[in-house]
């Protein structure tokens, strides 16, 4: 038993309180404040003196009170149990809390991350006399019936399996014992890592494999590769929660780690009410099975909110080291930032934009430098992912602000959200003349090789049209939408059919909720191809709105939600073509003309 | 005067003097020993009048003391106190009916409220998984409310309006209509007055006793004569009596909040007074964070009956929604109901512009059971419209009507219909839903029913006019 290393509390201000007495502590250090041993980081250290940062309410600490060191950093628990779980800022589960306290969260409640007293049944997968390595598989434990949580050496461990048992086991009791040249080491299915340290790796992979969300706007025109980084910005309103949450619940991610960070408690709710509910489409099991989440409401304390970012990045890269392919979900990233931005003006820190500290970009880049495809550390070899889609709240939905303009550097993806769309109602408001995707080229192979070869041609001839199409509205709201050509209207009326018929996706149950890559393929080939077949009839004096009132072109917006799904969406198809044709019978006009330039 | 000398008698050793510098409404006090964080000061000045303070900065040294109320007449040698307690309120059944200033002292002439529980004001967070998800559709009887923005039981909307426009007048309508359907229970109101005009109080006093809601009522009063810094107390106050009423007595309480910009404002001057970094506008950067423990205080509780519901009301600076007030009360609150001024010059009343307003909670409060089945299909139908619809009015502004093609013109009739029938209504006028979606139904009829592709087909050959013979 060592000392007990205890200090004194100096001073108090907000969450940030100075400390002396402790002349050996270190920086990062955990430390427990005042007689109620509230839970701190030890956040700068001056000559006699030490800066701590607190997480919880500091309200009634006085100066006089002590300090105990802990010895530790900041430490995520990482094994069996914290699937399923909702965790608050600092890894204490919230269900912990409140059985403990109530439905208010009081202060200096001490909870650990994982159960202690459950019973693990763990399998070995490795035998007595293997010689391993951090990273290496060493047995596995259903966590729950959909993860297969992978036992791991404990990253910088080496050595010989001297001791490995099958059978039931707390966390806390060893399943193996591992010789190395100087001691016998007991693993456990836990270990602790520092949070703000990014676990190691064997090497980066690059990216090829498309995130599919189900969202037809960010799949088709704006993906993200598994691995890669999107941030998704935009005002109050504008549906950055409802997007996420829609990518959570429906994504082909074979984990999700969602990081509520300073939002609304209704909505870290609503998640909770709704993923055990809700059936993961791929493995027909409850989300939640799946899933962890982070809770930081925006009620809780601030410094709360800048820990649980790294917290839930932590436990991600801990499931990708296992070789699953994880998605991370942070919401959001702003209110992340402005807890940096606090704590910083509270340390007396010198600001530079808009208040916020100078390694601000830093952080950022740090956060989003965690997402990746790699080899993964150990045996067998095994290759995970994690991919990170944060939120952005710019101030006043203007995107010309330090938050969003430094994730903008470090991100492969944005997902711009408009106001004006918001307004129509028309979600995802994912603006498409604004928002940008260097994952596209990358996936455009998997489109081609799972879908069809000529979904790259169709996406950007879809693109280019709604472009053109912004372009022709602006001069329309000028001259008025009957001044303007019959080509350009055809223009304004295919884009209008995309608008409705295939960007807006605002389900919440029903078929729509989630569109399967090929149904995205085959709604976007309708509405194109109708585009050039109409076009033709168009180029031989087939008046507009002759095209306009034919009743298929409202069907196009509307199949979507047709419960026959794919077989609708075929059969439509066929319709739409079918009238087109009729139109040029009733024109004279020659039906090989209709697909000639096509 | 003899209370004064009760109360140091009452305390009698532990007056301190050794204050250093008053400046504004901070006070720097040097070697008082242990003075915890936030905790709640008493002042007596040379002029014997009591006064409350706040510690916001504690160090063995110095108290860095805010003071409540009238600084007016305090000198460097007053008598300080550290109660050793934050600041707390007694909360008791009694509060009903009552009427109380921003440091919760009576102003209805009658006694204090002296037996009952001991509150802190500043209140604890709500833990996320004890939360219930709100659900219960509330009746305003105002049309574009309840069609389009519907408020459930336990959410916050606020109401972002500007300086002249009637939103005290809506926000006492909504008090007095506000029923939950099939459930014959009442909304006890707690009302906060933020900085207010005597003139706005009186009105929202005369309509609670004009309606008989004052005797459910707790009004609480920040007058706009009133010291600025207790405007940082007033909603806080407000939200602990109403968390009282709704967690302990398990009533559904409806907190009105207004003006909450006033709020903001005193926030920003305690900011400054304390020499902080100022964020965007002079505010501090914490703002955010800082309404947050006051917006989020609304909910429902896991296994309690009661539920806070809050309304808040702010005053956008320059009518400017990017303004921080409202843009960040945006980002914590689920919605916001905008009024604008070019409705109400029109002479809508409500004058309430849809388009940029929102409610969060809507889709868990409406549907088959809760409203109507159609709901939800009709009220994405009509934004759809009314949006077409003013673009269509734009366009007319420059190539006149006749410039527009026949189906932007349907549009622009659309717009005018929905505002003047669906939208507008009487101040004293209480629509059900279903006369709200009948209304609904009767100006989608205007275009033709293929251009409701919004709406599923037997939803409209259910309800569509043209259908229904």
């Amino acid at each position: 038993m060592s000392v007990e290393r205890r200090g004194v509390i100096r001073k108090v201000s907000g969450p940030v309180v100075v400390a002396e007495g402790i002349p050996d502590i270190k920086l990062g250090e955990v430390v427990d404040v005042g007689k109620e041993r509230l839970i701190g980081e030890v956040v700068r250290i001056s000559e006699g003196y030490f800066t701590v940062q607190v997480y919880e309410s500091t309200s009634g600490i006085k100066p006089g009170e002590p300090v105990y060191a802990t010895g530790k950093l900041l430490v995520a628990e990482l094994g069996p149990g914290l699937m399923s779980t909702i965790f608050d800022g600092v890894q204490r589960p919230l269900e912990e809390i409140l059985k403990r306290a109530g439905s208010f969260i009081k202060r200096g409640i001490k909870v650990n991350a994982l159960p202690r007293d459950k019973k693990w049944y763990f399998k070995p997968v490795v035998s007595k006399g293997k010689k391993v390595e951090g990273g290496d598989i060493i047995g596995s434990v259903k966590e729950t019936p959909l993860i297969e949580h992978k036992v791991m050496v404990p990253p910088g461990v080496r050595g010989e399996v001297v001791k490995i048992e099958e059978g039931e086991f707390t966390i806390e009791e060893p399943v193996a014992i591992i010789k190395s040249d100087s001691e016998e080491i007991e693993v456990k299915m836990y270990h602790e890592w520092p949070v703000r340290v990014p676990r190691p790796f064997k090497k980066r992979l690059p990216l090829i494999v498309p995130l599919i969300t189900g969202q037809r706007v960010l799949d088709t025109f704006f993906p993200i590769a598994k691995g890669g980084a999107a941030c998704i910005p935009g005002g109050f309103g504008t549906g950055k929660t409802v997007t996420l949450h829609k990518v959570s619940m429906y994504s082909d991610a074979d984990i999700v780690v969602y990081i509520g960070c300073g939002e609304r408690g209704n909505e870290m709710c609503e998640l909770l009410t709704e993923f055990p509910r809700l059936i993961d489409h791929r493995t027909k099991r409850p989300l939640i099975e799946k899933s962890i989440m982070i809770a930081n409401t925006s009620n809780m304390p601030v410094s709360a909110r800048e820990a649980s970012i790294y917290m839930g990045v932590t436990m991600a890269e801990y499931y990708r080291d296992q070789g699953y392919d994880v998605a991370l979900i942070a919401d959001s990233t702003s209110r992340w930032a402005e807890a940096l931005r606090e704590i910083s003006g509270r340390l007396g820190e010198m600001p530079v934009e808009r208040g916020f500290p100078a390694y601000l970009p830093d952080r950022i880049a740090e956060f989003y430098e965690r997402a990746g495809r790699v080899e993964c550390l150990g045996r067998p070899k095994r290759t995970g992912s994690l991919t990170i889609m944060g939120a952005v709240s710019p101030p006043g939905g203007d995107f010309n602000e330090p938050v969003t303009i430094h994730t903008l550097r470090f991100v492969g993806a944005m997902w711009a959200l408009s106001t004006d769309l918001a307004y129509r109602r028309h979600f995802p408001a994912v603006d498409w003349l604004k928002s940008f995707s260097q994952y596209a080229e990358i996936v455009e192979e998997w489109w081609s090789k799972e879908v069809s070869e000529d979904f790259a041609r169709y996406r950007r001839r879809a693109l280019n049209l709604l472009t053109v199409a912004s372009e022709i509205e602006a001069i329309a709201s000028i001259v008025g939408e009957g001044a303007l050509p019959d080509d350009q209207r055809l223009i304004l009326l295919t884009a209008e059919i995309i608008k409705e018929g295939f960007l807006l996706q605002t389900a919440m149950e029903g078929v729509d909720v989630r569109c399967p890559p090929l149904k995205q393929y085959l709604l976007l080939k309708m509405m194109m191809d109708f585009y050039d077949k109409a076009y033709m009839l168009i180029k031989r004096r087939v008046p507009i709105d002759e095209i306009a009132e034919m009743p298929v072109v409202f069907e196009m917006m509307r199949v979507k939600e047709d419960e026959r799904d794919l077989e609708a969406v075929k059969e439509l198809y066929k319709r739409v073509m079918e009238a087109l044709s009729n139109i040029a019978k009733k024109y004279n006009i020659p039906q090989e003309a209709l697909s000639r330039g096509v | 005067m003899s209370k004064i000398y009760d109360l140091i008698k009452e305390h009698q050793g532990k007056w301190l003097k050794g204050v250093r510098e008053i400046k504004g409404s901070l006070m720097y006090v040097e070697n008082v020993g242990e003075v915890g964080y936030d905790e709640e000061v008493r002042i007596i000045g040379v002029d014997e009048k009591e006064r409350v303070g706040r510690v916001l900065e504690t160090s063995q040294e110095e108290v860095v003391v805010q003071i409540l109320g009238d600084r007016a007449g305090l000198t460097i040698d007053c008598l300080v106190y550290f109660t050793g307690t934050t600041f707390k309120i007694t909360v008791s059944e009694e509060v009903l009916g009552r009427m109380f200033n921003g440091r919760f002292e009576p102003i209805d002439g009658l006694p204090p409220i002296t037996f009952g529980e001991r509150r802190e004001i500043i209140g604890e967070p709500i833990n996320p998984v004890a939360r219930e998800y709100p659900h219960d559709f509330i009746q305003t009887g105002i049309s574009a409310i309840d069609g389009s923005l519907s408020l459930v039981r336990g959410q916050k909307l606020p109401i972002f309006s500007i300086s002249g426009l009637p939103h005290n007048m809506l926000a006492a309508q909504i008090a007095r209509q506000a029923t939950v359907r099939g459930k014959e229970e009442e909304f006890a109101v707690v009302f906060a007055g933020i900085g207010l005009r005597s003139a706005e109080a009186e009105y929202f006093i005369k309509e609670f006793t004009r309606s008989g809601a004052i005797e459910r009522s707790v009004v609480i009063l920040n007058l706009a004569e009133d010291p600025a810094v207790e405007r940082l107390m007033t909603p806080r106050i407000a939200l602990t009596v109403a968390e009282y009423l709704a967690f302990d007595l398990e009533m559904h309480v409806l907190v009105i909040l207004t003006d909450m910009t006033n709020y903001c404002e005193a926030l920003r001057e305690m900011s400054a007074a304390r020499g902080e970094i100022p964020g965007r506008m002079g505010y501090p950067g914490y703002m955010y964070s800082d309404l947050a423990t006051i917006y989020e205080r609304a909910g429902i509780i896991k296994g309690k009956k009661g539920s806070i519901t809050l309304l808040p009301i702010l005053t956008m600076p320059g009518g400017d929604l990017r303004h921080p007030i409202p843009d960040l009360t945006g980002y914590i609150t689920e919605g916001q109901i905008i009024l604008s001024q070019e409705l109400h010059a029109r002479g809508i009343y409500p004058p309430i512009n849809v388009l940029p307003s929102l409610s969060r909670l809507m889709k868990a409060g409406i549907g088959p059971g809760k409203t109507r089945e159609d709901h939800k299909y009709v009220a994405e139908q009509l934004y759809d419209f009314y949006s077409r619809g003013i673009k269509a009015r734009d366009l007319a502004r420059i190539v006149g009507e006749v410039g527009l093609s026949p189906r932007m013109r349907r549009f622009l009739k659309f717009a005018d219909e929905f505002e003047n029938k669906y939208v507008k209504q009487g101040v004293y006028e209480n629509r059900s839903i279903e006369e709200t979606l009948k209304i609904a139904w009767e100006i989608l009829a205007l275009l033709p029913e293929e251009e409701l592709i919004r709406i599923p087909r037997h939803i409209i050959s259910k309800y569509h006019l043209g259908r229904r013979g």
